[in-house]
């Protein structure tokens, strides 16, 4: 066990853990925000930098510090470190550099993206980054392009999180798409524009955290907002069958796998239940989904409005004043 | 003269050779490693000459070597990082192509050192002719019973092989030479685990430059004492300087650590003097990754005595006032030299050859490219050099890998020193461009 202290609160936790883990087991104030890593996916991380934390003392046999900011999601924790997160002006400093990189050619066309309202990086920005640009240089941009049948991939979004990558990697055999090129001039493809075909290869559209790769049934159908999520199940031979559904009235938008609270899925779910089950009478609905009140997705939704208490006029009494005291 | 040790042979005729080398002392070191030493003694002997890595951090070698994981039944490899792709350094690919075997020979003694059974040298795509000559003193050395199983009847056993790259600068990052070993993407890899614990292959691994392991044979040849004994402090030996740039005699030289910058730039034994007897601008002393120093900061000390060619003397006064020696690629440049247009050249380096993985280096380089284009087209504002001074120190020790820094400090170093002559660019770019204060045309009209 080691003993870890982020932004002064303190917790111990078995060796091995990552600095973020540690963060995230203490609670949401004091984890650092995350673009790239994706607990379900072995090697994700270190490649967004958002997560940059400043180790102020690293361990109790060698407290020196470290010498620059280390990923969170790649560092373990050591007996007695102690961890800058929210509270180092060094990792706000650098985590707003690392938004306005990620921002630089990101088109920020928002209004017309599915993802907004659910994307990590608006979240990300609204929270980290400044509220104008500083560059006027052209954007780069990429033609769109389908991936397989369902999927459709908007590269000019992307912001390069490898998570996809991972996914085709370690939930899919045979992964067919990958980075391409070097540099800003990356790219996420596939090899020769083959399409992705295979039984989990929609989870690639719930691990973006952009609206680079975007269901196709689900595009341009409603904003996320206008849909309420649903839990539901049922027995699916490939899958756990655990799903959101989204609906718009009557109607099964879309379907995704269930995110926890930092955005991850809980378990990834098979093409069949994503894309083919889209009737109520597929499922078995457990209720409604609990969603996070700062989310947009909660305006307008399950809102439980307390009743006004019914106030007699005769009790209300003055409060009393006390001496000295003038209105 | 200064000592010679690694370049001691190069005018003999024909040391490309077999025959010839060995008939200059050559295998010598391996000879003595095998028959007489233990592996220990033989890391330990590094250990005490305090050779430090030639490839540019110059981390001490014998340390490097003593962190190599030793667990039972896993190989270990050693693999020679000969992809020399940072601008201004050309000293491997000359070490290689004239004297093959001492590379060879270092890499026996060494892998003999780590208990290593399979030895790879990494070259660089650009240097294919290399890989021929390479090869062929491998060759030899096989056929001479240096290479292969049984060595000199011990009962070593060593294979040694030359993987060619596909040219990209960010292979030469020791993880990402590993992952383009292995037949992957050259990316860098997230540290920890270090190579030393998980690196080829997931097996402990050591990676060294060319340089490095040539200077092996002169520290076993001689003894580690002997070898510490030249040079100066804790820059030991000797080191292979690449230079290039405005000066009379541009080529790679072998100093003996401790002589002055003065005498490496005017005397006639090495660069002899600046071209056409031009004034002296600045110098990049390490590569283009280190930072650049106008001439009276590379000369002279803060204190007032004289810089240095060693480690310490040539990083003294930090990043504000000091380098790096870096890889040693020399680069002198006199006062027709524009750094502001020096330094889009490396920036647009930078920007084609970073990875692309982690954000800050992916756009910041090419925000950076981008900016310096546009203040050397002239359309340039004051307030896009105040945004390059902090987009660099946003890039600087916030990446996977040292290429983000390796980026970040020219941009750094060019405002620290030569603010005017940005401010100039963008107040009066006509009178730039017009008076041709600068040649543009990277200053080789006289050449």
């Amino acid at each position: 066990m080691a003993k870890v202290t982020i932004d002064g609160r303190s917790i111990e936790v078995p060796d091995g853990t990552t600095i973020l883990q540690a963060a995230r087991m203490i609670g949401p104030e004091v984890a650092p925000p995350t673009m790239c890593f994706y607990s379900k996916l072995k090697t994700s991380g270190g490649y967004c930098r958002t997560c940059l934390v400043e180790v102020t003392k690293g361990s109790e046999k060698d407290p020196r510090p470290m010498p620059k900011l280390v990923a969170s999601c790649r560092t373990t924790v050591m007996d007695g470190m102690e961890v800058g997160n929210n509270s180092s002006p060094k990792v706000k400093e650098a985590r707003k550099g690392v938004v306005e990189f990620l921002l630089l050619n990101h088109p920020l066309d928002c209004p017309i993206c599915d993802q907004a309202g659910e994307c990590h990086l608006q979240d990300l920005s609204y929270e980290h980054g400044s509220s104008k640009t500083r560059t006027d240089f052209e954007r780069r941009t990429y033609n769109k392009i389908d991936i397989g049948e369902k999927i459709q991939l908007h590269m000019t979004r992307c912001i390069l999180c490898y998570r996809c990558v991972k996914v085709a990697n370690q939930i899919t055999d045979g992964r067919v798409h990958g980075v391409m090129n070097r540099g800003d001039h990356s790219e996420i493809s596939t090899y020769v524009e083959q399409a992705i075909d295979n039984d989990f290869s929609g989870n690639v559209i719930d691990v973006c955290p952009v609206g680079a790769l975007t269901d196709k049934t689900f595009r341009f159908k409603s904003r996320v907002w206008f849909t309420k999520p649903m839990l539901a199940n049922r027995s699916c031979d490939k899958c756990c069958g655990k799903v959101n559904l989204w609906y718009k009235g009557e109607e099964v938008l879309r379907v995704t796998g269930r995110k926890d609270q930092w955005g991850e899925v809980e378990e990834f779910i098979c093409n069949t239940c994503r894309f083919d089950k889209k009737n109520t009478s597929d499922w078995t609905i457990e209720g409604p989904t609990p969603v996070d009140r700062h989310s947009v997705i909660s305006a307008n939704h399950y809102e439980v409005l307390t009743k006004p208490s019914v106030i007699h006029l005769n009790d209300i009494k003055p409060l009393p004043l006390k001496e000295g005291n003038k209105i | 003269m200064g000592k010679k040790l690694l370049l001691e042979h190069d005018h003999v005729p024909g040391i490309q050779g077999y025959d010839v080398y060995r008939k200059n002392g050559g295998y010598a070191s391996v000879e003595k490693a095998i028959k007489t030493m233990s592996p220990e003694a033989l890391v330990e002997e590094v250990k005490k000459s305090g050779l430090r890595g030639r490839g540019g951090a110059g981390f001490p070698t014998g340390m490097k070597w003593s962190f190599l994981a030793k667990p039972e039944g896993v190989p270990r490899y050693l693999v020679c990082n000969a992809d020399e792709s940072e601008p201004g350094t050309f000293k491997d690919r000359y070490l290689m192509s004239r004297i093959p075997h001492i590379l060879v020979e270092g890499m026996i003694a060494s892998s003999f050192a780590l208990g290593v059974n399979k030895a790879f040298i990494y070259i660089r795509g650009e240097y294919y002719y290399i890989v021929n000559i390479l090869e062929k003193a491998i060759e030899e050395a096989y056929a001479n019973g240096w290479l292969g199983t049984n060595i000199l009847g011990t009962g070593y056993n060593l294979d040694l092989y030359v993987q060619v790259g596909a040219g990209a600068y960010i292979c030469g990052e020791e993880t990402a030479l590993l992952e383009s070993l292995e037949g992957k993407r050259g990316n860098p890899r997230i540290k920890p685990p270090f190579p030393a614990i998980a690196g080829l292959y997931g097996c402990p691994t050591v990676v060294n430059n060319v340089e490095t392991l040539a200077s092996v044979v002169p520290v076993i040849n001689m003894g580690g004492d002997a070898y510490a004994q030249i040079g100066i402090g804790k820059s030991t030996g000797t080191k292979l300087i690449s230079a290039s740039g405005h000066i009379n005699k541009p080529g790679v030289y072998e100093i003996e650590m401790g002589i002055t910058v003065e005498d490496f730039i005017y005397s006639d034994e090495y660069c002899g003097g600046i071209l056409n007897g031009k004034k002296l601008k600045a110098v990049v002393a390490g590569g283009s990754s280190v930072p650049v120093l106008p001439a009276d900061k590379i000369l002279n000390l803060a204190n007032g005595e004289k810089r240095l060619m060693s480690y310490e003397s040539l990083s003294d006064g930090g990043f504000g006032g000091g380098t790096m020696l870096g890889s040693g690629g020399f680069i002198v440049m006199d006062e027709t030299t524009s750094i502001v247009e020096n330094l889009f050249t490396f920036a647009r380096f930078y920007h084609h050859e970073s990875c692309g993985q982690c954000s800050p280096c992916r756009e910041g380089t090419a925000w950076m490219e981008k900016i310096l284009h546009k203040i050397v087209d002239g359309h340039g504002t004051m307030a896009d050099i105040d945004l390059l001074w902090e987009i660099q120190a946003k890039i600087e020790g916030n990446t996977i890998c040292p290429l983000g820094d390796a980026a970040a400090w020219p941009v750094a170093s060019a405002i620290r020193h030569f603010r005017s002559e940005f401010e100039e660019y963008v107040s009066n770019p006509s009178g730039v461009k017009k008076n041709k204060h600068y040649d543009s045309v990277h200053n080789n009209v006289n050449v």
